[in-house]
């Protein structure tokens, strides 16, 4: 479903070349759920944001579903990352100007793959049914993290990429977060790469990948 | 003192990282400073100007003696004054012309002069003896020498005929104005004996035995006078560009307000993190006091040079404007007080002030941890709307209450500016419930989100949108009115200008001449003759003319009012028509009657007709020639209108001037007086448009300024839509779509509101200014051409920021999701 081959990616200032990404090989099938953790600064939110099609990688290809990502034009990269992506950030990064309905709404109706049906259930699986009239500012953390996922999931992604979704939660609330990612994965049949640095919360996923040294070891 | 100072560079390290902020800071100050202090300096300038020509021999700062039923008396009060031992000075004074143009000429007698009167104007012991002495001298400003296009020493000619004495310039002497020697004065006006005022110096002897002196007499005692007629006349006018000037310094405050409170937004966690490293609250606000003091000083300083490049560059039409309209003359050059300078760094700091008082009062009681947000932005501005929803009402109420009670031209000003700020104060609620309305219609993903974030963004746009709307409206107000006054000013010049040829004789011996050879001309319809005099009505000057009994008169003259058989009663010569502003300052109607102080005695006429007079300062009032010449026989006949055929007008114009030698002055046809008019009407409201284009510049600013400090912040909300499909085009499209969508709408509540802020300007600011309405109209194409400027200057505001966001590159918005932001 995903393959990532012989990926790199080369930053260049005027002071210093770093060489983050030197050849990565990978593959995530559907179903599955991936955690890729390393040190900070290893290279693994440049892997997901080059998967994303939201940075351009040097050399090596991306495919997602057989399409090749890697090369695509802006316009078509933005439709794959509307309609076939679901993306999870640390910062939550919702709307603030939209209710939290409406928030978990956005990229489906976006894609115009909104699914009434799923996005209640979603809505229910996240406990979120009674905070939907709420704004982003209201929620907690957690909650707003909870809303990131549904948003996420609410286009029935082929995959789903999450950069430290728990990375600004407590340990009880990081825990119930990757397990509801992990049974909506599976129940929605898409695959995961999530980034932590968590060794306790990656080994709760199916596989583990380590960055160092810009290789996957 | 040391802890201060290191606050302090950690403060100002938030300026390195946003410069564009700091930038956007100083334009606000500079440009709010240069557009008030330039306005201002014009104003100085023509003070000093109103002080120069009121401080000179007998201007209105020195009580006097005058007659106030005739321009001149007898010489003999000012011996028996004398005699009596009062400290009394003659003064004669007329209009005389010089190369076709008008200038005062005042015969004064140096030695009684009051002292007072020399401050601006010295004659020193060494001078006296050449001023009195043959030839005598003609004292004159720079600025007159300049204007007659003469050197000093050479003689002027009054009228080509009469030499006054060799000219001298005199430092300090108002323009427009000649100074001879009574005796001189005496025999070039051909008023031997005569004196036109007595100036009274100041002294031990008690004023009110005056009174007692001149009873008997026809003289009336004038007080000295703190204002002059010119500076009440001019009252208006300085006022109209001191509000232009306020409302581009508040403009200019926006945009301060909104760079200062962005500022202090993204300062908070510093400011926290300061006040939990032991920073007390007294010494931050002390330290930001400072650090925008001095930022204000800074651009204050810059602002001043601006003001006075703008004054400079203005100075020329303002000139013409108070000419034009007053027939005040304004020297060329431009001179600065130090009061001034002082001034516009005084407004400037407290601008800045006034523009951070709302963040400094937030930071006064900024607490140390920040505090959970207990209200959704939603319930947030809804306060803000509901409050700013209630100012607005007060301010209109304010506005109705100064249209109902208000009487003078400073309560017209304040129905205008309670006016403009209650629409700016409720321009928010307005574009709100718009927007809400939108936002119900609504179905799509990218429509909600479209309004929604519409509606969030208001507040950060909301003072530039306030200035556009200030701007355009203030725009539309003075253009309606400026282009009502030039169509009615059209209409009007086409009845008042009813000879197809114009002539002034340079003698009364040119004039019968004249007169002579009109007659033998075959080519020539009619002959309409015409006179001038100048009178006083209640102790104030107005002008006498004469009409001609003719068709062409009749029809086109603009009357506004006419009592039936109007014409005829004039050509009996019992009835006068008078100007309306005359008018108005009498309070004389249709019917009332009007006593004109005759040399043979008063004459009494009905006021049978009132006609628009626009853009004359004094009153006027009109009468059948042969009337006027039968009861003022002393008025020289050398005005002459004549009615020629189109078709031998090229040959007449030839033959006058072949025959007359007759200057561009003395001879015109009808379309060069009009070109010459219109060309003066032009030039008097440049100024206005010199400003209205200014305001609109600033308010352009504001958006663009508001904009780019908004852009930076509206990153994190962008970003996430762009990580989940959106293109940057498509985003920065929608960001282009949504600043135009609320910069359109604000457009178009200007409108009506420029309407209303026009008929304010005719109907209740110009006839307090001038004594005068003009008829109200609607220009539908001005009204459109100026929404497209203002859609223009939204789109270049608009264009740099969206610009910026549809080339960013994808690294600057990945920042947005990476740990490190």
């Amino acid at each position: 479903m995903l393959d990532v081959i012989d990926l790199t990616k080369t930053y260049r200032s005027a002071a210093d070349t770093v060489s983050v990404l030197r050849g990565v090989t990978f593959h995530v099938a559907r179903g599955e759920s991936v955690a890729l953790t390393g040190e900070s600064g290893s290279g693994k939110s440049t892997l997901l944001h080059l998967i994303a099609g939201l940075d351009e990688a040097d050399g090596g290809e991306i495919r997602i579903e057989q399409t090749r990502v890697t090369g695509l034009p802006d316009a078509q990269r933005a439709a794959l990352r509307r309609t076939r992506l679901g993306l999870i950030f640390q910062q939550f990064n919702l709307v603030p100007s939209l209710s939290v309905a409406d928030n978990l709404a956005f990229q489906a109706r976006l894609a115009e793959k909104h699914d009434a049906a799923w996005l209640a259930e979603l809505t229910a699986r996240l406990g979120l049914a009674a905070m939907a009239k709420r704004y982003p500012e209201q929620l907690s953390g957690g909650q707003q993290q909870r809303v990131a996922i549904g948003r996420a999931l609410a286009v029935k992604p082929a995959l789903l990429l999450a950069d430290e979704p728990t990375g600004n939660l407590d340990e009880a609330t990081a825990d119930e977060v990757v397990h509801l990612l992990r049974d909506l994965v599976t129940r929605s049949g898409c695959g995961m790469l999530m980034v932590t640095h968590s060794a306790r919360l990656a080994a709760m996923l199916d596989r583990q990948l380590r960055l160092s040294g810009g290789y996957l070891t | 003192m040391r802890r201060a100072a290191w606050v302090l560079a950690v403060l100002l390290s938030h300026w390195r990282r946003h410069p564009m902020q700091l930038a956007t800071l100083t334009i606000g100050l500079i440009a709010a400073t240069a557009l008030w202090s330039g306005v201002q300096a014009l104003n100085q300038q023509a003070r000093i100007s109103y002080d120069r020509a009121a401080a000179m021999f007998g201007g209105a700062r020195t009580a006097m003696l005058i007659d106030p039923a005739h321009p001149t008396f007898s010489q003999a009060a000012f011996v028996d004054l004398r005699r009596a031992g009062w400290p009394v000075s003659p003064v004669l004074e007329d209009r005389v012309q010089i190369g076709g143009r008008s200038y005062r000429l005042l015969g004064i007698e140096p030695v009684s002069l009051p002292p007072e009167t020399a401050s601006a104007s010295a004659i020193s012991q060494r001078e006296l003896r050449a001023f009195i002495a043959l030839p005598g001298q003609t004292l004159v400003a720079a600025e007159t020498l300049a204007d007659l296009g003469l050197a000093p020493g050479t003689t002027p000619r009054l009228n080509e005929t009469v030499a006054l004495p060799p000219l001298r310039v005199q430092p300090q002497l108002a323009p427009g104005v000649l100074i001879v020697d009574i005796g001189v004065a005496q025999r070039v006006l051909e008023k031997p004996g005569q004196i036109s005022r007595l100036l009274v110096a100041q002294t031990t002897r008690d004023p009110g035995t005056l009174p007692a002196a001149i009873a008997g007499t026809s003289l009336q005692w004038i007080a000295a006078d703190r204002e002059t007629d010119l500076e009440r006349l001019t009252d208006s006018f300085h006022l109209n560009l001191t509000a232009f000037g306020l409302l581009s310094f508040l403009v200019g405050l926006f945009i301060v307000n909104s760079a200062i409170g962005l500022a202090f937004e993204q300062r908070l966690p510093t400011l926290r993190t300061l006040r939990a490293c032991g920073a007390s609250a007294r010494l931050l606000n002390g330290v930001v006091l400072i650090e925008l003091v001095s930022i204000a000083l800074i651009a204050g300083l810059v602002g001043l040079i601006g003001g006075y490049v703008i004054a400079a560059a203005l100075l020329p039409d303002v000139a013409a404007s108070l000419r034009g309209l007053y027939g005040a003359q304004l020297p060329g050059a431009l001179s600065l007080r130090p009061q001034w300078w002082l001034a516009g760094m005084a407004m400037s700091v407290l601008g800045a002030l006034a523009a951070a008082a709302a963040s400094f009062v937030r930071m006064a009681r900024l607490p140390v941890l920040a505090a959970a947000q207990p209200y959704v932005w939603q319930q947030t501005q809804r306060r803000w709307l509901l409050r700013q929803g209630a100012l607005a009402l007060a301010m209109l109420a304010v506005a109705m209450a100064f249209l109902a009670f208000g009487d003078s031209l400073l309560s017209g000003f304040a129905v205008l500016a309670a006016l403009l700020l209650s629409a700016a104060l409720a321009l928010p609620m307005l574009l709100d419930g718009i927007l809400r309305v939108g936002a119900h219609g609504a179905r799509k993903a990218l429509p909600i989100w479209f309004w929604a974030d519409s509606r969030q963004q208001l507040p950060g746009l909301s003072l530039a949108l306030m200035a556009l709307l200030l701007a355009l409206a203030v725009n539309v107000g003075v253009g309606t009115m400026v282009k009502s006054f030039s169509v009615t000013f059209e209409r009007w010049l086409d009845g008042r200008l009813a000879a197809d040829v114009y002539i002034t004789p340079a003698s009364e011996a040119q004039a019968d001449e004249l007169n002579h050879w009109l007659d033998r001309r075959s080519d020539i319809a009619a002959v309409l003759p015409g006179a001038r005099a100048e009178i006083r009505i209640a102790g104030a000057a107005v002008e006498l003319i004469g009409l001609p009994d003719h068709a062409t008169y009749r029809a086109r003259w603009p009357l506004l009012r006419i009592v039936p058989n109007g014409w005829t009663r004039l050509r009996d010569g019992d009835a006068a028509f008078i100007s309306e502003q005359l008018s108005r300052r009498l309070h004389l109607d249709l019917g009332d009657r009007l006593q004109l102080a005759a040399s043979g005695g008063d004459w009494s006429v009905e006021v049978a007709g009132i006609y628009a007079d626009y853009g004359n300062p004094k009153g006027q009032v009109a009468v059948n020639v042969d009337a006027m010449l039968r009861h003022f026989p002393d008025t020289a006949q050398r005005r002459f209108g004549l009615a020629v055929a189109p078709e031998h007008l090229a040959g007449v114009m030839a033959a006058l001037r072949d025959h007359f030698q007759f200057g561009p002055r003395q001879l015109a046809d009808q379309a060069t007086v009009k070109a010459e008019s219109k060309r003066i009407f032009s030039r008097t409201f440049a100024v206005t448009a010199a400003l209205n284009t200014f305001t609109l510049g600033v308010a352009g600013i504001a958006l663009l300024t508001s904009l780019l400090t908004l852009s930076a912040s509206r990153l994190p909300q962008l970003a996430p839509l762009w990580a989940i499909g959106l293109t940057r085009r498509s985003l920065a499209a929608i960001e282009l779509m949504k600043t135009m969508a609320v910069a359109f709408v604000t457009a178009l509540l200007a409108l009506p509101l420029g309407l209303l802020v026009a008929w304010c300007l005719i109907a209740v600011v110009n006839v307090k200014a001038f004594g005068w309405r003009l008829p109200f109209d609607i220009f539908p194409m001005q009204l459109l051409q100026l929404l497209g400027v203002a859609m223009v200057a939204a789109l270049a505001a608009t264009l740099m920021p969206v610009l910026k966001l549809a080339r960013m590159q994808p690294a600057t918005l990945i920042k947005i999701f990476a740990h490190e932001r």
